[in-house]
């Protein structure tokens, strides 16, 4: 794409800018530099285009028309059987394909939804009818996403902090999961402000990002960038913002360090609010305020949607701080990516009888629209159930 | 502001350090869970002058108006003066000077003016103050605080700028001399390489730079000049801008500079002057907005372009080409040769034809207003007015 020269060197400490090679010593000093031009490929990966296109219509219906977001369901099989167990459900494959396909085949669900992130067995499943779950997210208009990361493990040298695994053999895999139609990609590395965080846990978090990134990009998924700054600890807002603008300097300057093409990637930050056991609580204003400001910050308008997650917030407070950020334009889609704020009610309603399908579908759409709504800056809280108003914090979570 | 937990440690822990303020501990006993303390009072850095500073930023990023640079050295002054067959004296520096601030309207167009230190300590022929002038004219006055360019060692012949020794101090008496607004201006060559060296080295001089003028009651304008020297291609100068910008940003963010009261003055993305295929406006606007998507976080208020070389027109016109539709920061100009060329070339020295000269200023100050507001035509341009001021190996 483009052509770089280089030149010789003398004295040849210093190495160059964009994809010039250092060069070897040389003996003698030379008075004059010896220029040659070379080309040398820039990475421009092969899927750039289709990219930007896919990341762009996550979130907009072709008519160009805003209001949708992401369901998250990439439970790994653990995590899913927390789920389960919840309503005395066994952790069985039956039972994990019985929910989803009660969540994807929800009638007219990609009307507020844009994108699905599934985990990989979900990827390869299909309903009890023998439809694939990608072909079911196809006709709904959602796109199919897949969660690459294999998890956190302890981070040696840090204070107890973790870093997330993943990166070998991504590549490959990554081009499986296109292959099966995933368009997608997520991958969710962990900051906890308890445990510092320490310098070390925060550039560890971001150079993997940056590296996932790269990798998904080049095998033609848009990865969702996921730092997810706990909500654990009594800290106030104020120190949340300050680690929240640390960790995403990081993010981004290691993302441009390894080309990534932010044209072509989504964020799913967490939202700047106090810890989870923090005496005073922030209302929705503020925590718009305060998220908004870090944004702002930290985000360049390149980058085309940014789609929060919900982290243990209930449904409702979820979608109210949604809609608080949403109450003047902003130079990105300000959207949800939500797991636990979309599927609580539907998993209670459900109870794992076939008889409560239609009910606990009905509840996903009515999350579902509340946050769309709320997307728009147009959502109102009235007729909010109990249920939707329930704190889901779990100190310590593990997911 | 912000109150941060302590912790008490595991044995390993030596080499990592804390986000922000902490301090590791030795312990005596290893932990397996983290424990948090009671936290103890953290100050942020706050600075005294941060609203203002906001202020002041916004008041410059104003929409329609844009900076007059005319912050030349007393030696590049010289050039200039020279260039109209006039010596390098303080009273011609005076006398030129006075014409530019004193404009009538001029602040129509022109939001913030920036001064060589001469200038700011200065008095019009009339015997009133610079800045007192410029304030009247509700034009901002700011003051250019680096040292200059100088090699840098260990580079590929680039350069370095110097000026952060006694920069604080320095700032400060600016501030109380009216100055509300700093530039420091450092440089990237293509043809150089430029080493990650060089860069760095840029960046992180204008990172700390901000900082210290922040401190000061200064706004800083962030000028890492990406020079038009070199035959590269228009993608050459956008791979290395996009690294140039994210360098900076992220050793402003690590200096702790607050966004929302700084402006920067890059230059476009444009091929080099000896690169044999020329760009239109709309391919330089497609890049450099393209660049500044990819880099600028919106908090950011105002982008005032650097002219380094072009024509008045072609800067006219790239700039009007950039502000076709809604940008989230606000998109200008700070140009000195771009706005003073034709104005200097119709003074010529000569007290009858400053009114002249006036009106050539505020014709290119309105035309730059109209660009910023996307609405320039390239009606009724002079001819001089489209001459190209590339110098090769420009020294400014």
């Amino acid at each position: 794409m483009a052509c770089v020269s280089f030149a010789k060197l003398n004295p040849p400490s210093s190495s160059w800018i964009g994809g010039q090679q250092s060069l070897p010593q040389r003996s003698g000093s030379s008075a004059r530099l010896a220029t040659r031009r070379v080309s040398l490929p820039i990475r421009a990966g092969a899927y750039t285009d289709e990219l930007i296109k896919t990341a762009v219509s996550v979130f907009f219906k072709t008519i160009a028309s805003p209001g949708r977001g992401i369901l998250a369901i990439d439970e790994s099989n653990a995590t899913c059987g927390k789920r389960l167990s919840s309503i005395g459900l066994d952790n069985t494959e039956p039972n994990r394909q019985a929910y989803r396909q009660l969540l994807l085949t929800t009638p007219g669900l990609g009307e507020y939804i844009s994108g699905a992130i599934l985990f990989e067995e979900t990827l390869y499943q299909s309903t009890t009818d023998g439809k694939k779950f990608v072909d079911v997210l196809h006709d709904q208009k959602i796109i199919p996403g897949i969660k690459v990361d294999k998890g956190l493990v302890p981070l040696p040298g840090s204070n107890n902090e973790s870093w997330c695994q993943g990166l070998d053999g991504l590549s490959s895999r990554s081009a499986e999961y296109y292959k099966q139609g995933a368009r997608f990609a997520k991958w969710r590395t962990v900051v906890s402000i308890p445990c510092g965080p320490s310098a070390l846990a925060v550039k560890e978090a971001a150079w993997g990002l940056a590296r996932y990134a790269a990798i998904s990009q080049d095998n033609g998924l848009v990865p969702i960038v996921e730092p997810e700054i706990l909500l654990d600890g009594d800290h106030p807002i104020e120190r949340t913002l300050e680690v929240a603008e640390k960790v995403w300097a990081e993010v981004f300057y290691y993302l441009a360090e390894n080309n990534v093409i932010f044209e072509g990637i989504l964020l799913k930050p967490s939202m700047v609010t106090p810890g989870a056991e923090h005496k005073e609580r922030a209302n929705p204003e503020t925590i718009a305020k305060y998220t908004l400001t870090m944004l702002k910050r930290r985000v360049p308008p390149a980058v085309p949607g940014i789609m929060f997650l919900s982290g243990g917030q209930s449904e409702m407070e979820a979608t109210l701080n949604l809609h608080a950020m949403n109450q003047s334009p902003n130079p990105w889609h300000v959207s949800f990516s939500y797991a636990r704020a979309l599927q609580n009610t539907v998993l209670r309603t459900w109870q794992g009888r076939p008889e409560n399908v239609e009910a606990a579908q009905k509840a996903l759409l009515v999350r579902a629209k509340a946050n769309s709504l709320a997307q728009l800056g147009k959502y109102s809280a009235e007729g909010e159930s109990e249920e939707a108003k329930k704190g889901m914090f779990v100190k310590g979570y593990t997911y | 502001m912000a109150s941060a937990s302590l912790l008490k440690t595991s044995p390993v822990l030596d080499k990592s350090e804390w986000v922000k303020g902490h301090t590791l501990r030795q312990p005596s006993t290893s932990v397996v869970r983290c424990h948090p303390v009671a936290p103890p009072g953290l100050t942020v850095r706050a600075s005294s002058y941060a609203d203002e500073l906001v202020k002041t930023a916004k008041a410059i990023a104003s929409p329609g108006r844009g900076i007059l640079a005319m912050d030349e050295s007393n030696a590049t002054c010289g050039k200039r003066l020279a260039s109209i067959g006039l010596e390098n004296t303080e009273a011609n520096r005076q006398a030129y000077r006075t014409l530019l601030v004193s404009a009538p309207g001029l602040g129509q167009y022109i939001s913030g003016a920036i001064l060589f230190e001469e200038t700011l300590y200065q008095t019009t022929i009339d015997g009133k103050k610079m800045v007192d002038v410029l304030v009247e004219q509700n034009i901002v006055p700011g003051i250019k605080v680096d040292k200059g360019l100088v090699p840098l060692a260990g580079s590929n012949n680039e350069s370095w700028c110097q000026g952060l020794d006694g920069l604080a101090p320095r700032s400060a008496a600016y501030y109380q001399q009216g100055a509300r607004f700093a530039k420091w201006r450092t440089v990237v060559s293509i043809p150089n390489g430029p080493t990650e060296l060089a860069v760095k080295e840029a960046a992180w001089g204008l990172a700390r730079y901000a900082a210290i003028s922040q401190d000061n009651g200064l706004v800083p304008i962030v000028e890492p000049e990406i020079l038009l020297d070199g035959d590269h291609g228009i993608d050459r100068t956008f791979e290395v801008a996009k690294k140039v910008w994210a360098e900076v940003f992220f050793y402003l963010a690590q200096n702790n500079v607050m966004f929302e009261g700084i402006l920067l003055k890059p230059s476009m993305v444009t091929p080099g002057a000896e690169c044999k295929d020329r760009a239109t406006p709309q391919q330089v606007a497609d890049y450099t907005l393209s660049l500044l998507r990819q880099r600028i976080p919106p908090a950011v208020p105002g982008i005032m372009f650097l002219s380094g070389g072009q024509s008045e027109v072609e800067a006219t016109l790239n700039l009007n080409a950039m502000n076709q539709a809604p940008n989230p920061w606000h998109v200008s100009f700070s140009y000195a040769r771009a706005l003073q060329n034709t104005c200097l070339k119709k003074w010529g020295g000569r007290p009858e034809n400053v009114k002249d000269a006036q009106e050539a200023l505020l014709i290119r100050a309105k035309a730059n207003s109209l660009a910023q507001l996307g609405k320039y035509t390239g009606e009724g341009e002079s001819e001089e007015a489209k001459q190209g001021m590339f110098v090769k190996g420009y020294v400014y």
